[in-house]
């Protein structure tokens, strides 16, 4: 193939999703594999390490995230059908979450608020924008619903995105550790915790640790999404 | 496989006719968990397909997070000139949630249920 030839491909190429969907599933296809390889140590966080080497493509040949986008929206869809689907983890368990109704109930409030609270208390204290401050505010919340929240409160949406996915990405990372250090071994308290603080990029993770814990993540992440939904208007408002 | 797609993007839809028609403030895939599990608690089982294409596209969860994660791109500006205040609510809210929840829910968890495993 010629360059002129080259070139034309590319720029067919662009006209349609093929090579940004592609380029997203390779990015993470490659990036499984050395999770495999350092045996899914935390630090190697799968999400990170894509998001990382797709903004590099996308920088190197001078394409624009709406373009990326065009591509890769078929698979941020289906963060709707899978949040349907954690129906069925939560009916295999649903004994064991039978047995801990009242007491998750409480621990998703208290959690859920302190999300909220620290969030907006230390951005405020150390002098970050109004538009960044609301932008944080859903940050433990998941993906779609912490958009929705922030739109609503006057944030900036996409900012928001990015600040969940970072959210989750340490979560995932640090959540662990963070739970042996203060004695929490028993996995439905380590999955609430991690879902709640880190929705469904800790809920991945904890299911690598246990099926139950990972339900009782899946569990937080979408009593969480709700809680945050519903408190973060009044918490912000109180806190102005 | 098609069927349980479509059995699952139907629930979606129904969450999100509930959310317009009754103006919650909750978004629509969660009120279809919800009614999904109330169809496997009158059924007394996952429909038939699901048992598997549900874990399938679970195991994948993180791989759905990346199109929105690679918006950062749209941000650099601000995050550069906001970064620590940024890193610093995020990481410290993201621990105290953690340590919130977990000791809540650990203290107060009825004993009966075994941890899974000993010491690590």
């Amino acid at each position: 193939m010629t360059p002129e030839r080259l070139a034309a491909f590319w720029v067919y190429l662009q006209t349609g999703p093929l090579l940004w969907l592609t380029l997203t599933l390779a990015a993470y296809g490659l990036v499984q594999a050395l999770a495999r390889r350092a045996r899914f140590h935390p630090l190697v966080n799968p999400v990170a390490i894509a998001v990382a080497l797709l903004v590099a493509v996308l920088v190197l040949t001078d394409t624009p995230y709406a373009r990326y986008f065009e591509g890769a929206q078929f698979v941020h869809f289906l963060l709707g059908p899978a949040t349907v689907a954690l129906a069925v983890p939560l009916w295999r368990h649903r004994a064991a979450v039978r047995e801990a109704l009242v007491p998750m109930a409480i621990a998703l409030f208290a959690g859920s608020a302190t999300a909220v609270l620290s969030a907006v208390a230390i951005a405020r204290l150390l002098g970050a924008s109004r538009e960044t401050i609301v932008s944080l505010a859903p940050k433990s919340a998941t993906t779609p619903i912490a958009m929705a929240v922030a739109e609503k409160l006057g944030g900036l949406p996409s900012l928001t995105a990015v600040l969940v996915i970072a959210t989750g990405i340490l979560g995932a990372m640090t959540a662990g550790p963070l739970l042996d250090r203060l004695r929490v071994r028993e996995p439905r308290a380590r999955g609430l915790a991690i879902g709640l603080a880190a929705h469904g990029i800790g809920t991945a993770r904890a299911f690598w640790e246990s099926p139950l814990c990972g339900t009782f993540a899946g569990i937080a992440m979408a009593a969480n999404g709700v809680a945050t939904a519903l408190l973060a208007p009044f918490l912000l408002a109180w806190l102005r | 496989m098609v069927y349980d797609f479509l059995l699952l993007l139907s629930f979606q839809l129904l969450g999100e006719l509930l959310v317009f028609s009754l103006a919650l403030p909750v978004p629509g895939p969660v009120l279809g968990l919800l009614a999904l599990f109330l169809l496997c608690l009158v059924l007394g089982r996952v429909p038939a397909g699901l048992e598997g294409t549900a874990p399938a596209l679970l195991s994948h969860l993180s791989l759905l997070f990346v199109p929105a994660g690679v918006g950062v791109m749209l941000h650099l500006g601000r995050i550069a000139a906001e970064w620590w205040a940024i890193l610093a609510a995020v990481l410290l809210s993201t621990w105290l949630a953690v340590a919130v929840t977990g000791t809540i829910l650990a203290r107060l968890l009825p004993r009966s249920a075994a941890p899974s495993e000993g010491l690590p």
